[in-house]
C-alpha cells in the first residue's frame, strides 16, 4: 500500500526530499503539470473542467522529529526536537539519523541508578542522547553530522480490526489522499499542492498559496484523536472510526459556516460519516492560506489519528476511505459549481 | 455641540462574531451606502467602501467583529460545551448572558470547582433552557457562535456597553464618511473581520487595496482605575494617539502629523504606549512592500466584558482627528 512508503519515508520539516521524490514518481502521469517551488512545496496543476473559481488542495508533506545539535566525546549524539514532540516520549525509541539512516536508540539512565525523585519526573531533552553504537568522537563523525535530520525508525503495520499502526500519518495520511484524488479524479480542474515545513510554523503554505491564489482551498490532515472512555464529550477532539473529522475552528483559522454546511450536506446526502473536530487546539496550512492575498476560503477535513506526533500513531482504514468517499463527493459538487 | 450616540448604541447591539460578520456589514452597507462611490465585500467578508479623491490612497480600517462562545458540543441533558472566539475570559463570562444569531438566548454558567481559580472554558457550559439534547438542537448547532448580551446605557459623561470594540470604530468611521463631503484624498474605508483572532481580514483587504497610507480606528486600554497596571492613558483626557503596541509601532511621520493636526485644531489628545495587544495597523503596515500605518484609539476601560465604558468627548475627538487627518495633504 502506498501509505507505507509514504509514512516509511523520510521527511522531517526541511529535509522533505526523500517523500517529494516519492510523491512525484506517484503523480507525475497524472498531472497536467509540475513544480518544485522555491522553498520546496510541490504544485501541481491538474486541467479539467473549469468552473471559474480556482480549486486547491493541499497535503503537508513533512513530519515531526528531531536533529543533531553536538557529538559528545562519548559518540553519544545530542539532539533538539523539530516540531511538537512530548519529550516523554522519547526515551527508548529506534531512530535512524542522517542521509545513511544510521540506526540509532534514544538512551537514558537505567531505572536501577535513578534516584527516587528521577523516576518521578520525564527526562529533559538535555538528559536524553542518541546511542549509534559509536565508541568515540571520531568513529561517531565519520557517520554524523551536527545538523543531520533524525527520524523515528517504524514499521508500517496493520493490525487489529483494520487499523494501521506507522509513524508521520501526520500528515502522509493527507498526502496519501491527495495522490488518489489526483490519480482518480478526472475533469476536474485543481491544483493538488503538498507543502514542506508545516510542523515548524505553516511556512511552506504561504508561499503555495501566494503563487497558486485560490479561492477555495481544502486542506486535507491527520488530526489529534483522543477518544478515551470516560471524557466528557466536550474534551473529545475526534473519535476513532466515525468519519473524516471537519474542522470549525483552531488557533490559526475560523472555518468558513457557508462552506462547512454544504460539506455536511454533501456528506449526509452521500451517506458518508462525519465528525466535528471539537478542539480549538492546533493549527494547520489553512492559517496561511486563507489570509494570503486577497483571502480563500477554506475547509480542513482529517483523518483521526491516535497518538499523534509519536513514533506509533494509529488511524483506521475505515476512516481513511470514508475520507476519501467525501472528498470524492466534494469534487463532483464542485464541477457542479455548487461549492 | 451635543452629538447623538443612537447609532452607536444600534451598532453595540448588532450581531457580527469573528467569521460571522455578515449582519452587521448589512447594518453597516445600509448606513453609508448613500454616501460613498464605490462597495465590495472580499472573500473573507470584509466591506470595503471607497470615498473618490485624488490625493493619497488611504486606508481606514475599523473591525466589525466581535468576540464570541463558539458551541463544540452538545451534551445528553441539552447543555452547550463552547470555546472562545477572541479573548473571552471565564470570569468574565461566569453569569453573563449570552444570544444566538436567530435570537436564542443562554445563560453562561459553570461546573462546581473547589478552587474557583482553576476554572477554565472547558468548565464552563452554556445552558439556553432546553431540557434534552434533541431539544437544544433544534436551537443551536455545533459550530454556532453567541455573543455576549447586555444593556447600553449612557450618561452625560460616557456610554458603558458590551462591544465598544469596535463598533464604536465603526460608529467613528461612519460618523466620517458622512462627514467629508468633497475628500481630497482617494478613502478606502474597511469595516474589517476577524480582528479578534489575529487581524485576519485586515491582511486581506490591504492587499487588495495596496494602500500608501494606514489609520486604524480601535479602543485601547485605560491607566485610570483604581491599582490600575500603569498606563498613560485615561478617559475624557482626548484621542489616544498609539504609539505602539505588539502589532506595530507607529510610522514617526504619521505620529507626527497626527500630534500637529490635534495641536492647530485643539483637539484634546493622549499618546498611547501599549505594552500588550494589537489591532488592523499590525497587519496593514507590513503589507505588501510596507504601508506607512497609524492608529487613533479611543481610551476604553474593562475592554473584553460586557460592560466596556468609553468618554463621549474621546469619541468625538476622535472621529475630529480622523477628519482633520483624512483632509491633510498627507505628505508623508
Amino acid at each position: 500500500m502506498l501509505l507505507r512508503e509514504l509514512t516509511e519515508a523520510s521527511g522531517v520539516s526541511g529535509n522533505e526530499k526523500e517523500v517529494r521524490d516519492l510523491i512525484i514518481s506517484e503523480i507525475k502521469d497524472y498531472v497536467s503539470s509540475f513544480k518544485i517551488d522555491r522553498i520546496g512545496n510541490i504544485i501541481a496543476h491538474k486541467k479539467g473542467k473549469s468552473t471559474g473559481k480556482k480549486l486547491m488542495i493541499t497535503a503537508h508533506m513533512d513530519e515531526v522529529g528531531l536533529i543533531v545539535t553536538e557529538i559528545d566525546n562519548m559518540g553519544l549524539l545530542k539532539f533538539i526536537t523539530v516540531g511538537g514532540i512530548d519529550k516523554r516520549i522519547l526515551v527508548s525509541k529506534t531512530v535512524l539519523v542522517g542521509k545513511e539512516k544510521i540506526l540509532g536508540v534514544i538512551g537514558a539512565k537505567p531505572i536501577h541508578l535513578q534516584k527516587k525523585e528521577e523516576r518521578t519526573k520525564a527526562l529533559n531533552l538535555d538528559e536524553l542522547y542518541i546511542d549509534i553504537g559509536a565508541s568515540t568522537k571520531e568513529e561517531a563523525e565519520e557517520k554524523i553530522n551536527v545538523g543531520d535530520y533524525v527520524l523515528f525508525s517504524t514499521k508500517y503495520t496493520e493490525f487489529g480490526d483494520d487499523l494501521i499502526k506507522a509513524k508521520a500519518l501526520d500528515n502522509r495520511v493527507g498526502c496519501s489522499l491527495l495522490i488518489d484524488l489526483v490519480k482518480e479524479v478526472e475533469d476536474i480542474e485543481f491544483y493538488a499542492v503538498f507543502t514542506v515545513m508545516e510542523e515548524v510554523g505553516l511556512v511552506g503554505a504561504g508561499p503555495a498559496a501566494y503563487e497558486v491564489d485560490p479561492d477555495i482551498a481544502i486542506i486535507l490532515e491527520g488530526t489529534l484523536c483522543y477518544d478515551m472512555p470516560k471524557l466528557d464529550t466536550h474534551l473529545i477532539p475526534t473519535y476513532l472510526n466515525k468519519g473524516p473529522a471537519i474542522s470549525l475552528i483552531d488557533r490559526t483559522t475560523i472555518y468558513n459556516k457557508e462552506m462547512r454546511d454544504k460539506i455536511v450536506g454533501i456528506a449526509e446526502e452521500n451517506n458518508i460519516p462525519y465528525q466535528f473536530r471539537k478542539t480549538s487546539m492546533g493549527g494547520n496550512d489553512s492559517g496561511k492560506i486563507h489570509i494570503a492575498k486577497e483571502g480563500a476560503v477554506t475547509t480542513t477535513i482529517s483523518v483521526p489519528c491516535r497518538y499523534i506526533h509519536s513514533p506509533v500513531s494509529v488511524m483506521s482504514r475505515k476512516d481513511y476511505n470514508n475520507t476519501f468517499a467525501l472528498l470524492k463527493a466534494i469534487l463532483s459538487e464542485f464541477k457542479r459549481e455548487v461549492l | 455641540m451635543e452629538k447623538n450616540f443612537d447609532l452607536l448604541k444600534e451598532l453595540v447591539g448588532v450581531y457580527g462574531p469573528s467569521s460571522n460578520e455578515k449582519a452587521i456589514r448589512d447594518f453597516i452597507t445600509k448606513e453609508i451606502k448613500d454616501f460613498v462611490d464605490e462597495i465590495e465585500v472580499d472573500s473573507l467578508g470584509n466591506l470595503i467602501v471607497r470615498k473618490k479623491g485624488n490625493g493619497k490612497k488611504v486606508m481606514i480600517s475599523a473591525h466589525m467583529d466581535q468576540i464570541g462562545l463558539m458551541v463544540i458540543d452538545i451534551d445528553e441533558n441539552g447543555f452547550l460545551r463552547f470555546t472562545n472566539v477572541g479573548g473571552i475570559s471565564p470570569s468574565v463570562s461566569l453569569s453573563q448572558q449570552v444570544i444566538f444569531e436567530n435570537g436564542t438566548i443562554g445563560v453562561v454558567y459553570a461546573e462546581p470547582m473547589e478552587d474557583i481559580s482553576k476554572r477554565k472554558l472547558e468548565n464552563m457550559y452554556i445552558d439556553i433552557g432546553a431540557f434534552s439534547k434533541e431539544e437544544a438542537e433544534k436551537k443551536v448547532g455545533i459550530g454556532d457562535i453567541c455573543i455576549y448580551k447586555s444593556e447600553f446605557a449612557e450618561n452625560e459623561n460616557v456610554v458603558f456597553t458590551r462591544y465598544l470594540d469596535d463598533r464604536v470604530g465603526c460608529f467613528i468611521a461612519i460618523e466620517a464618511i458622512k462627514e467629508i463631503s468633497s475628500p481630497k484624498n482617494d478613502l478606502y474605508f474597511v469595516f474589517s473581520v476577524q480582528e479578534e483572532v489575529g487581524l485576519r481580514g485586515a491582511k486581506t483587504a490591504a492587499f487588495k487595496i495596496n494602500p500608501d497610507i494606514g489609520m486604524a480606528l480601535d479602543v485601547t486600554s485605560h491607566g485610570d482605575t483604581p491599582k490600575a497596571k500603569r498606563f498613560a492613558v485615561g478617559l475624557d483626557k482626548g484621542a489616544a494617539i498609539k504609539v505602539k503596541d505588539n502589532s506595530v509601532i507607529t510610522h514617526p511621520k504619521v505620529k507626527e502629523l497626527l500630534v500637529n493636526l490635534a495641536s492647530k485644531a485643539n483637539i484634546p489628545y493622549q499618546m498611547e504606549v501599549l505594552e500588550f495587544g494589537g489591532t488592523d495597523s499590525g497587519a496593514i503596515h507590513t503589507s505588501r512592500e510596507g504601508v506607512p500605518s497609524g492608529v487613533i484609539s479611543v481610551p476604553t476601560r474593562y475592554v473584553h466584558s460586557t460592560v466596556e465604558m468609553a468618554s463621549k468627548n474621546d469619541i468625538i475627538n476622535c472621529q475630529k482627528l480622523l477628519v482633520e487627518f483624512l483632509n491633510d495633504e498627507l505628505n508623508i
